[in-house]
């Protein structure tokens, strides 16, 4: 009876939970020895060579190059009893490979009898010169004899190649794990990153400078399309689309949205203000000795009057506590501002800003925003928000609905500010305007307050001394 | 220079060697000394080295397949560093004491150490599985350097217990720790070569520069040749090829038995290349060329001694067939023990605490067995 082996992804390196396919070098129906090198994986800290601790054929390829797979997970059937009668495995719904098939012909490129695929065309070295039929007879294969008495278990053992690192794509590039790790995240090909290391090595300072320049983003134009589009990802044979993988800030972009999208219901309201008494404010801090040095937008005034909003109506600071069934109420504020940055968009939060006077909540915004520029933003900056604003007029829009920061109750939109005809003081005069708007989480906050908050921010900004007042 | 520019820049010091990378004799007079200390090895004594280099390789690449196939966790990678083993191993005597890294298998092979029970520590489980004091051999120390005091001290007390310059050459005991170039960075080295040389202390400081601390090459770690380490504190030194089975031999024997003789320790730095990984762990391909490692393949120790066995016309088929086979059965009884070794009862930690019985001792053993007696009924009542 076919007895069936399966090979389970060993830990290759200290501690690793997954690993990359990187190619098979084995189809199926190829018949292997112990020792053979099989696949190629590449996990977080070095690209390495497993052999087949088995001796057999192959009868199926459980998980297919490009493929991560978890450390203990079955990524390949060895039938190790290839030429007893065929029966039908008992569980696991695997077709027996054709013993016959796998031995007639040596030149044959191993044809796909179950599961996908021969991989690599004709990359994979194929069968081996032994032949199948004494590849095991021994009642219990993973284990071969030790004797030299009959050829048949001695040909199921190969002296183990010299395994190693392979040395395929980026393996020719010198590069420490770390700076490995980091084009991985960043998806650069170190194999397009110039080197500037000692003895060709990449640094991280490379893989970064590559990176600014990528940002560029290189447009192309493909055959078929007289449009140019961008340089990167894979183009459809048509050249009429382009796909690129999501990776890394876009990822967890994509991710927390979702997340805050279809847990949080999102109520948003909008009121439009006349902020002329900001930018004169704006306009006296610049000239300001204390302010100088320090950048002065009307966005800080905006910050500052929902800090006293957020003080007037504490209730807005606060998230949701699924696990719990709680709401959490913060006494703190740490300021959220959405930054667009080259690499997506991050939300870092300026911590405890509730206790910052102007000056350090310019300080603060310049320290952040240079930060998030400069793609040097940490996770502890973007974590345990509680507000936030995201000043969606330095691109000129009016207004949005935003998406709450997952965990956080309310998030105000700060819109372009216009001059515009105004009805000011019974008369139409031009004034500058703006539009807010103010998302919030509906299970725990309620139309009335969301309001209030929002008006707060709209009045603060309309007339800054009322910050006196209430501040 | 330029063209190898991954070598330290200590190239120019004199190293001994008495074979050259084609397998033929050095015949540099400056040698001579060291040539005359090894006048005795034969072809017979040649096809030994062989035999032990070959199986010290096979180790190798076997352990290396039952870690990648995820019998063992780890594995410390040796080949190329085959003549500095088997070379200086064959230069002790049954009373000598080694204190290995962990890279020494051809050395514990020699000493009679099994080492498929080198391999307990390699798959976690137990810290060492061989009978030290039958082989005098220590067990593995994974603290970089640590054993370089533990050596040094076990020297001072064979030197305390008169077991040294007393002429018996068959009680006359030396010590020998083998430690690599990353571990001469560490403070450890410095203090025990500093007590051996004031306590002139029979211990011999093996140092395989395998040009690799991990991932830092040597031209990154010192600056003045390691070779010279020794001699600021009082200690003399050589500097050998290390992939030069006769010529360790001859520097070893030499240091050993002005050990064994009341003559202070000797450090040895045995120039040589770590072929494989630092570890399983490790990927050189990440941080050095291919350019070094072509360099050194063309100075193989165990082709080495396969063309001077060639040179002596001492070499043929049938004796290589032999060794081959002789290798694979190794390998094929590794696996199977290997494979059979299990994981150990949880209550084996609490063996070797104390040598004695221990209060303490025993009620966490008892506790612990408690707990795990809790485990498995809250597993059984699912």
């Amino acid at each position: 009876m076919a007895t069936y082996q399966k090979f389970e992804l060993p830990d290759a390196g200290e501690g690793l939970t997954e690993a990359d396919i990187v190619e098979w070098r084995v189809a199926v129906g190829d018949t292997v020895a112990v020792n053979d090198v099989i696949v190629e994986i590449e996990t977080a800290k070095s690209l390495v060579e497993l052999p087949s601790p088995f001796a057999g054929v192959v009868t199926e390829i459980l998980v297919p190059a490009g493929q991560t797979a978890n450390v203990g997970d079955p990524i390949i059937v060895i039938d190790t009893d290839p030429n007893s009668d065929s029966t039908s495995p008992d569980d696991s719904g695997l077709t027996q490979g054709d013993p016959a098939a796998a031995s007639d012909e040596p030149d044959n490129s191993g044809s796909v009898l179950v599961g996908y695929g021969t991989g690599g065309e004709e990359a994979a070295p194929r069968r081996r010169r032994q032949q199948p039929t004494v590849a095991v007879t021994a009642t219990e294969p993973a284990r071969p004899a030790t004797t030299g008495v009959s050829p048949a278990p001695r040909a199921a053992v190969s002296a183990p190649a010299r395994l190693r690192s392979s040395r395929s794509a980026n393996a020719h590039v010198l590069a420490k794990p770390p700076v490995r790790l980091l084009a991985r995240e960043l998806g650069i090909d170190l194999a397009s990153v110039a080197a500037s290391g000692p003895g060709g090595i990449i640094t991280r300072e490379d893989v970064l400078q590559h990176q600014r320049q990528a940002q560029a983003r290189e447009l192309a134009t493909y055959p078929g399309d007289d449009q140019p589009w961008l340089a990167d990802g894979e183009v459809s044979p048509d050249g009429r689309q382009t796909r690129v993988p999501v990776r890394s800030v876009r990822k967890r972009t994509a991710e927390a949205m979702v997340t805050s999208a279809f847990t949080a219901p999102h109520v948003s309201v909008f009121h439009t203000v006349d902020v002329t008494q900001t930018m004169r404010l704006v306009a006296g801090l610049k000239a300001d000795r204390e302010f100088s040095g320090v950048r002065v937008t009307p966005l800080l005034i905006a910050m500052k009057a929902l800090l006293l909003a957020v003080n007037r109506h504490p209730e807005i600071n606060a998230s949701w506590d699924e696990a719990t069934q709680q709401i959490v109420y913060k006494h703190y504020v740490n300021l959220g501002i959405a930054a667009a940055t080259p690499r997506g968009l991050v939300v870092p939060n300026i911590k405890d800003a509730h206790r910052m006077g102007l000056l350090e909540l310019a300080q603060a915004l310049g320290e952040l925003t240079s930060t998030a520029r400069a793609g040097k933003t940490r996770p502890q900056d973007m974590s345990d928000g509680t507000i936030t604003i995201t000043n969606v007029g330095v691109f000129g829009i009016d207004t949005g609905t935003p998406i709450l920061n997952p965990g956080e109750a309310a998030i105000l939109a700060f819109g372009a500010i216009r001059e515009q005809p105004w009805v000011y003081q019974g008369e139409i005069t031009i004034r500058h305007v703006t539009q807010l708007a103010l998302s919030f989480d509906h299970r725990l906050v309620d139309g009335e307050l969301g309001a209030r908050v929002l008006a707060d921010v709209a009045a603060v900004l309309e007339e800054p001394a009322r910050g006196l007042v209430w501040g | 220079m330029a063209e190898t520019p991954w070598l330290p820049h200590n190239e120019a010091e004199p190293t001994v060697q008495l074979v050259l990378p084609d397998g033929s004799e050095n015949t540099d007079t400056q040698w001579d000394h060291y040539r005359n200390l090894v006048k005795d090895v034969d072809a017979a004594t040649w096809r030994t080295w062989y035999r032990d280099m070959a199986l010290m390789r096979r180790f190798d690449e076997e352990a290396t397949a039952l870690q990648r196939t995820g019998e063992l966790a780890l594995f410390t990678q040796a080949r190329g560093q085959e003549a500095a083993q088997i070379g200086s191993v064959h230069a002790t005597r049954a009373q000598d004491w080694i204190f290995p890294a962990y890279r020494e298998h051809g050395v514990l092979q020699v000493r009679g150490v099994p080492l498929k029970e080198e391999l307990h520590l390699f798959r976690g489980v137990d810290h060492g599985g061989w009978d030290t004091e039958k082989h005098h051999v220590h067990l593995n120390t994974l603290v970089i350097s640590a054993h370089t005091l533990h050596a040094t001290g076990y020297a001072m007390g064979i030197q305390r217990d008169g077991l040294v310059a007393t002429g018996d050459p068959d009680t006359d005991a030396a010590v020998m720790v083998y430690f690599g170039d990353g571990a001469t960075s560490e403070g450890d080295t410095s203090e025990a070569l500093n007590f051996a040389a004031v306590n002139q202390a029979p211990v011999v400081f093996f140092c395989q520069n395998n040009q690799w601390a991990i991932s830092v090459p040597g031209t990154r770690q010192y600056r003045g040749p390691l070779v010279r380490r020794g001699a600021g504190f009082g200690v003399p030194c050589v500097r050998v090829d290390g992939n030069d089975v006769l010529a360790v031999h001859a520097v070893t024997r030499e240091a050993m038995e002005r050990a064994r003789n009341g003559g202070g320790p000797t450090f040895i730095e045995a120039v040589t290349f770590r072929q494989g990984a630092h570890t399983t762990s490790d990927d050189p391909t990440r941080y050095r060329g291919t350019d070094e490692e072509q360099y050194w393949s063309q100075r193989d120790p165990v082709e080495r001694v396969v063309a001077r066995l060639r040179a002596m016309g001492a070499w043929d088929e049938r004796f290589h067939t032999e060794v081959t086979h002789e290798a694979d059965e190794f390998a094929a009884e590794l696996r199977t023990y290997v494979r059979s070794l299990g994981r150990p009862a949880s209550s084996a930690m609490f063996d070797h605490v104390y040598a004695t019985p221990h209060a303490i001792n025993q009620t966490e053993r008892d506790w612990f067995a408690g707990f795990e007696r809790d485990l498995a009924d809250g597993e059984g009542g699912h």
